[in-house]
């Protein structure tokens, strides 16, 4: 499977990353490159083979439903772009 | 008079408990080796306040008896782990000025152990690189040179500035982090020691997150000793984290012996590639003829998928970076590009757009596609299956052997730009990347120079959970090796 321009348009529009016109063909020589490489491990006969989940067996560990942090609003706020009232502040999303 | 920075770290230990010299002159020499390095670029960020009140901790609890094992030991740490109040960017520009405010678990260990921070170590952007070139605070640069030539070599990558700090002299020791080969690859190309510990070893909070299936901390310092005691003051359960093991920690350091008396060392066939190295196909024979002599039988093993390992790795490592890196939205930290009359999408496009790095987008648009609708299964699926099976390959492997020896990457350093097509950069972690899919503790030891004068390593591959038999193995090279080659 090899991807064309308008492909990588769309991915660049999931993945939320700004793509000039002008770029489209370079990005997808690059994706190509990269996709006809992995594309090898479709020969591998991976029937009943389970995808791996855990490289090292664990079990997730359970631990009491409590607040356990809280009262930090100035210090999540601290890197903000743009903070307002106490909040994260965007452009406008609603007309 | 040796000069304090070529101490090694357990030889600063012993002068600072015998107070032959004082945690803040070694500190201030280390500051001073800093600002004569500084052409390096090993550093993005060093902090020289913090590491002198540190420095200064140290000498009064060791007059007071109360050291911990650390204390007034000068490390550098990579720019992936959030410290307190100092700015953490993962190389990238969508972090730039961003301050963390809580400190990284394994740091935080570090520290409280006594040891002194110098400052944020260069890498590449988010950790993608094996040459430290995609960092957007300038690439760091080799302290080595191959003899007869002047061209800047790379440091490795993607913990360049925690290679390029020990093996200059600028730190006694450094954390890395490893994805597919980021601490190894690096201490090979430099000429130190590395160890990436099984996966759950070392708590990955506060860690910048790259590949979460992957990525484990680990310590890079100039000899196996040293790698010893920061691993042991590194690892250890941490409920912060869903995928750390709650497991009593050795003390590695007090463990360590180099005796390989009844140990079987597997040689993966697969790992011998058409067209190796002369020199790294001697060095791997002669690896084993120091094992055997350390008391260690030799044999024969197949890993039988290892020529998937990478394919695997550049499914798996861009699909979970394209989700970790999602969080960078110029909402919360970092960066914030608004085009003019731009609503909330198109700031997010912009801002991404300008915070990434070529390597970092390219990565995450790869992962963007394999997990999008319709391929998921033919591309990150299949990709787990491999996995499982690469996995199953070391678990058969191990009923024939307890450690494996291979180099640790297929040349000496390269100069810049040398290897501008992805797909060649990424060829450079085929021996590295196996062992990271399975999750496997695994070190590289300095044990020779190429024929220019470069360093070369040997990488020790162990069972789940077994530092203790990798760090012996890499003992018994070190000293076998007998390696005082330096910058």
């Amino acid at each position: 499977m090899s991807v064309d321009d308008a492909t990588v348009r769309k991915i660049a529009r999931l993945a939320r990353i700004a793509v000039d016109d002008a770029q489209l063909p370079v990005l997808a020589g690059e994706l190509n490159g990269i996709l006809g490489w992995i594309e090898q491990l479709g020969e591998v006969d991976t029937k009943g083979v389970a995808p791996m989940t855990a490289v090292i067996p664990n079990h997730l560990a359970w631990r009491s439903d409590v607040v356990t942090d809280g009262d930090v609003q100035t210090r999540v706020l601290a890197n903000a772009p743009d903070a307002t009232s106490g909040f994260f502040a965007v452009p406008k999303v609603i007309e | 008079m040796t000069a304090l920075t070529d101490l090694t770290l357990t030889a600063m230990q012993a002068g600072l408990a015998a107070r032959e010299f004082s945690a803040v002159e070694l500190t201030e020499a280390h500051l001073a080796a800093m600002a004569e390095a500084r052409h390096l670029n090993a550093y993005i960020v060093e902090t020289p306040e913090i590491a002198r009140a540190q420095a200064a901790a140290a000498d009064a609890a060791l007059a007071a008896g109360t050291a911990r094992p650390l204390a007034g030991i000068p490390l550098g740490i990579k720019d992936l782990f959030c410290t307190e109040g100092v700015q953490t960017t993962a190389g990238s520009n969508i972090l730039k000025g961003f301050i963390p405010p809580y400190e990284s678990t394994v740091s935080g260990k570090l520290l409280a152990d006594g040891a002194v921070m110098l400052g944020k170590l260069n890498m590449d952007e988010f950790a993608m690189g094996s040459s430290n070139e995609t960092s957007a605070y300038g690439k760091v640069i080799s302290p080595w040179k191959a003899s007869g030539s002047t061209r800047e070599l790379v440091p490795g990558g993607s913990s360049g500035g925690s290679a390029a700090a020990v093996a200059a002299r600028i730190a006694a020791g450094a954390t890395g982090t490893d994805t597919g080969g980021s601490i190894r690859q690096p201490a090979s190309f430099v000429g130190i020691a590395g160890i990436k510990p099984t996966y759950g070893r070392c708590s990955r909070w506060g860690v910048v997150a790259f590949a979460s299936s992957l990525d484990q901390a680990g310590p890079m310092a100039r000899t196996v000793a040293d790698c010893a005691v920061l691993l042991t003051s590194m690892c250890g359960y941490d409920a912060k984290d869903s995928t750390s093991l709650n497991l009593p920690v050795p003390d590695f350091a007090a463990g360590l012996t180099g005796d390989l008396r009844g140990k079987r060392i597997g040689v993966p066939k697969e790992y011998r590639l058409d067209g190796m190295d002369a020199t790294i196909a001697k060095l791997w024979d002669q690896g084993l003829e120091w094992l055997k002599a350390a008391g260690a039988t030799i044999v024969d093993v197949s890993l039988p998928h290892t020529r998937y390992a990478l394919p695997v790795y550049y499914i798996i490592a861009p699909a979970e970076a394209s989700s970790n890196l999602a969080r960078y939205d110029g909402v919360r930290y970092g960066l914030r590009v608004t085009p003019p009359g731009g609503n909330l999408a198109d700031m997010y496009a912009a801002t991404r757009a300008a915070g990434f790095g070529k390597e970092v987008q390219r990565r995450i648009m790869i992962g963007t596609y394999v997990l999008s609708a319709g391929f998921y299964d033919a591309y990150y699926t299949q990709a787990q299956k491999v996995r499982t099976l690469i996995a199953r390959d070391f678990e058969q492997a191990w009923e024939r052997c307890d450690l494996l020896l291979t180099p640790t990457a297929p040349s000496a350093a390269f100069a810049f730009g040398d290897k501008a097509d992805p797909l060649a950069m990424y060829l450079n972690d085929v021996f590295t990347v196996p062992a990271s899919l399975a999750g496997l503790p695994a070190m590289s030891v300095p044990a020779g120079l190429s024929a220019d004068g470069l360093p070369l390593g040997l990488q020790i591959i162990g069972r789940p959970l077994d530092e203790a038999g990798v760090l012996d193995a890499g003992l018994a090279i070190e000293r076998a090796a007998g390696f005082t080659a330096r910058p």
